[in-house]
C-alpha cells in the first residue's frame, strides 16, 4: 500500500507539471494581452512595453513557464529582468518556494491570494458536503425502503424539481425569503470558524443549504438505486435468512455494500468544490477562491489562474488517491499494487 | 439408495425419526405483476420427517425454491400473497409475526443457498458472518461465539479453521465456502435444513464431498433435511422421498425409490431422459424434454405438462388440454403420488420409455419386486454426473 501511494504521488505531479504547461499554453492560444489589464486604462504605448517587460510576458512560453517551475521549486525574486531590479530596487519582492507567481490583477503574491480565500471556500464545501450527504444518503434510503409507495413518490419527485432548478436561483430564494422576507437569518457573511464558531455556522447556513440541495438532489436517486440493488443481493437474503432484524440488514449489511460506491462519488464531488463554488460564492457575495478565480480569468491575471487551476487539479488529485486509499479499507476484496 | 430411516443419535435430540417435523398444506405463492397474477407455487403439500430428506427436483421456474423461501418466512413484507399452511413442528409459519418468524429463522430452520460467493458477505469475514448468525439467536460473548464458529468450521472440514476463520469470503475455494455456508446454517443446530441447489456451482468431485458432508451431519443432528435440486444423482444418493415439481405444482410424490425406479409421470419420464448415464452405452440417445417451461403467468390449461408430453395421445378426448389432473395415488403403491391422467403408466413406461432410455434395465426392474435397491439407471452417484459431458 505504501509503495502504491509513492507511486500515485509521483504521477500526480507529472499530471501536474502537464496541467501547468496546458494552462501556459491555453492562456496565450486566446491571442491575449495580458500586460494591459496589469497596465491600467490609460496606459501609453511605453508604458505598455515596460509593463509587459518587467511581468515577463514579453518571452517565449516556455521559458516563462520555465521560470515559473523554477519558482514553484526554489522560489523567484520579481521582477525577472536584473536591469529593470537594479533601476527600481525598492519594488523588487522575494517570492519564497514554493512559488506560485504574482498577480498581475491584485497586485500580490498568487499564494497569499489563494490561502486568504482558501478558508472560505472549504468551509462552504464541507458545510455543504455534511448537509447534502446526511440528507442525501438518508433520504435515498427511506426512498428504497419505501419504493414504489408515496413516500418515495414523494422524495424522487422533489429530488427532481430542486434539481431542476438553477443554483443561483436557489440561493437568490433562500437570500430573499430566509434573510431579507423573514429575517430569519442575518444576511450570510463569512466569519472564521475560530473567531466565533456560531457566527461562522449561521453565515455559511443558507450558501451551504442552496449548494447542497443541488448535490442532494442527485445523491438521493444514487443512494436509492445502490440500495435497491443491494437489496436484491444474495447475501442480504442470506442475512435475512439468518433471522436477523431489519434494521440490521439495512444499517449494516446493506449500507457497508453501498460504502463503496458513495465513497468515490463523494470524495471526488468534494474534491470539485473545494476548489471553490463559482456560483453560490458569487450569489452571496463570499470572497471565496471561485469568485476569485472568475476575477483571474476576467482580469486575463495568468499567474492566478494557473495558480487556481494547480490548486484544483491538486485537490482532486489528491481526492482521487485518497478514494482509492479508502476502497482497499473498505472492500477487502481490493488489493491496492 | 434404501430408504430405511437412517435413524443415527447423537443424544441430544429427544425426538426421533418418524414424526413430521414439516407439514406442507396446499401451500400457494402468488405474485401480483402489472401484468397479472404470477402463480410461483399453486397448491403444493408435502410432509418432511425428523432425520429424512426430502428431494425436490423440477426446472428452473417451477417454484421449488420459492416454496422453500416460504418456509423460511422471507417473504415478510413483500407483495407476495401466500395461503395455505407450513407447520413447522407444529406452528403454523404463515401466522406467524415477523418478530416471530424471525426468532424460528436460522435457529429451527436454516437455508444452505446455492452459489456461496454471492450468497455470503464479501466485506466481512467468514467468521463474523457465522459469529452473527450464532449470536442472533443465542445469548453469548463474541469470544463463545468465534469458538463455535471455528468449531463448526473445523467441523464441516476447513482445514486451519482458527486461521481461517479469519479470512473473507474471497480467500476461500468454491467449495470451502460452501462448507461455510453449511457451517452457517447448521450453527444453530436447525431441527429443519433446506439447501437450495447446494451443488450447484460446484464442480463433481467437491459435489460428492458437500454431499456426503451433507448426510453426515444430517445423522449427527437428526435434523430435517429438504433438498432442492435438478440434479436426480443427488436426489438418488440423498434422499428418502422425492417431490417432482412443474409449473408450480407437484406433478409427482412418493418414496425416492419407487419414483426413480417406476415413475408414473411423462415429465418425471423426461428427467430421467435426459441423465447420462456413465456404465451405459455410450451411443444411447441423451433424450431431452421439447418445449420450454411453462409461463406461470398464463400456465397452460388442463395438465400444465401438456403442451409438452409425448403421450398425450394415449389419454382419451382431449382430457389433457381441459381437465387439471389431481394429484392421487398410482397403481402401485398408496403412497406414490402421481398428477397425471395416463391409465396405465406403468405399462407405457416400461414398454416405450425404458427400452429408450436404458435397455439394460428393462427385465430388472419389470421383474417382481427384488431384494435389496434396484440399480437406479442414470443415478449412480453424483461423481459419475455428466461423465459423458
Amino acid at each position: 500500500m505504501f509503495a502504491y501511494t509513492i507511486r500515485r504521488v509521483i504521477t500526480g505531479i507529472l499530471l501536474l507539471v502537464v496541467m501547468s504547461v496546458v494552462t501556459f499554453y491555453l492562456f496565450y492560444a486566446s491571442s491575449t494581452t495580458p500586460e494591459r489589464y496589469a497596465c491600467g486604462p490609460k496606459c501609453t504605448a511605453a508604458q505598455l512595453e515596460t509593463t509587459k517587460k518587467s511581468l515577463g510576458y514579453d518571452e517565449p512560453t516556455y521559458v516563462q513557464w520555465g521560470k515559473f517551475a523554477k519558482g514553484v521549486a526554489v522560489g523567484r525574486t520579481f521582477p525577472d529582468d536584473p536591469e529593470l531590479r537594479k533601476a527600481a530596487p525598492q519594488l523588487v519582492q522575494e517570492c519564497p518556494a514554493p512559488c506560485l507567481g504574482f498577480s498581475t490583477g491584485y497586485s500580490a503574491p498568487v499564494r497569499s491570494l489563494i490561502q486568504d480565500k482558501l478558508p472560505v471556500s472549504f468551509s462552504l464545501a464541507i458545510a455543504a458536503f455534511v448537509l447534502w450527504m446526511v440528507g442525501g444518503v438518508a433520504l435515498g434510503i427511506t426512498a428504497a425502503l419505501f419504493k414504489g409507495r408515496l413516500l418515495d413518490r414523494a422524495i424522487v419527485g422533489l429530488s427532481l424539481v430542486a434539481f431542476a432548478f438553477p443554483t443561483f436561483f436557489i440561493g437568490l430564494l433562500l437570500l430573499k425569503f430566509v434573510s431579507i422576507r423573514w429575517g430569519l437569518i442575518k444576511l450570510p457573511a463569512y466569519t472564521p470558524l475560530t473567531e466565533n464558531p456560531w457566527l461562522w455556522a449561521t453565515g455559511m447556513i443558507l450558501p451551504a443549504i442552496t449548494l447542497a440541495v443541488v448535490y442532494m438532489a442527485g445523491y438521493i436517486r444514487i443512494t436509492r438505486a445502490f440500495v435497491l440493488e443491494t437489496m436484491s443481493e444474495d447475501y442480504i437474503r442470506t442475512a435475512r435468512a439468518k433471522g436477523l432484524n431489519q434494521r440490521t440488514v439495512i444499517g449494516k449489511h446493506t449500507l457497508r455494500a453501498v460504502l463503496t460506491p458513495l465513497v468515490t462519488l463523494s470524495g471526488l464531488d468534494l474534491a470539485g468544490l473545494l476548489g471553490g463554488a463559482i456560483i453560490t460564492e458569487q450569489v452571496f457575495n463570499f470572497n471565496g477562491v471561485g469568485k476569485l478565480s472568475v476575477t483571474a480569468i476576467q482580469r486575463f491575471d495568468l499567474p492566478l489562474i494557473v495558480g487556481i487551476v494547480l490548486l484544483v487539479a491538486t485537490i482532486v488529485i489528491v481526492a482521487n488517491i485518497i478514494v482509492d486509499l479508502l476502497y482497499a479499507v473498505i472492500d477487502p476484496r481490493v488489493r491496492l499494487g | 439408495m434404501s430408504s430405511s430411516p437412517t435413524q443415527v443419535h447423537d443424544g441430544t435430540r429427544s425426538q426421533s425419526a418418524g414424526d413430521p417435523l414439516l407439514v406442507v398444506k396446499d401451500l400457494k405463492v402468488h405474485f401480483p405483476t402489472s401484468d397479472g397474477v404470477v402463480k410461483a407455487v399453486d397448491g403444493l403439500s408435502y410432509t418432511v420427517e425428523r432425520g429424512k430428506t426430502l428431494g425436490i427436483v423440477g426446472e428452473s421456474g417451477s417454484g421449488k425454491s420459492v416454496s422453500s423461501s416460504a418456509i423460511m418466512g422471507l417473504f415478510h413484507g413483500s407483495s407476495a400473497q401466500l395461503s395455505g399452511q407450513i407447520l413447522l413442528d407444529g406452528t403454523d409459519v404463515l401466522t406467524l409475526s415477523e418478530k416471530e418468524m424471525r426468532a424460528l429463522r436460522g435457529r429451527d430452520v436454516a437455508m444452505i443457498f446455492q452459489d456461496p460467493l454471492s450468497a455470503l458477505h464479501p466485506y466481512y469475514t467468514v467468521g463474523a458472518q457465522i459469529i452473527e448468525a450464532y449470536r442472533v439467536h443465542q445469548d453469548v460473548k463474541k469470544s463463545v461465539a468465534r469458538r463455535r464458529a471455528i468449531e463448526l468450521l473445523d467441523r464441516v472440514g476447513i482445514p486451519q479453521p482458527d486461521r481461517r476463520v479469519d479470512d473473507y469470503p474471497h480467500q476461500f475455494s468454491g467449495g470451502m465456502r460452501q462448507r461455510a455456508m453449511i457451517a452457517m446454517g447448521l450453527v444453530n443446530d436447525p431441527s429443519m435444513l433446506i439447501a437450495d441447489e447446494p451443488t450447484t456451482a460446484l464442480d463433481v468431485t467437491v459435489q460428492a464431498q458437500i454431499l456426503d458432508l451433507l448426510q453426515d451431519l444430517q445423522r449427527e443432528f437428526n435434523s430435517a433435511v429438504i433438498i432442492i435440486t435438478h440434479d436426480l444423482g443427488v436426489v438418488a444418493e440423498m434422499t428418502d422421498d422425492t417431490l417432482v415439481m412443474y409449473g408450480g405444482r407437484a406433478v409427482e410424490y412418493g418414496k425416492t425409490s419407487e419414483i426413480l425406479t417406476h415413475p408414473e409421470m411423462p415429465y418425471t419420464w423426461g428427467l430421467l431422459s435426459s441423465v447420462p448415464e456413465v456404465t451405459g452405452d455410450t451411443s444411447a440417445k441423451l433424450i431431452p424434454i421439447p418445449g420450454n417451461p411453462p409461463s406461470l403467468l398464463n400456465p397452460p390449461s388442463g395438465c400444465h405438462f401438456h403442451p409438452r408430453c409425448a403421450h398425450r395421445d394415449k389419454v382419451p378426448g382431449d382430457l389433457c388440454v381441459t381437465t387439471t389432473p389431481e394429484l392421487v395415488p398410482g397403481g402401485r403403491d398408496p403412497h406414490h403420488l402421481k398428477r397425471c391422467h395416463l391409465a396405465d403408466p406403468e405399462d407405457i413406461y416400461l414398454q416405450e420409455v425404458l427400452p429408450e432410455i436404458a435397455p439394460d434395465l428393462v427385465d430388472e426392474i419389470a421383474a417382481p419386486e427384488q431384494t435389496g435397491a434396484p440399480g437406479v439407471h442414470g443415478t449412480t452417484g453424483t461423481t459419475e454426473q455428466g461423465g459423458r459431458a
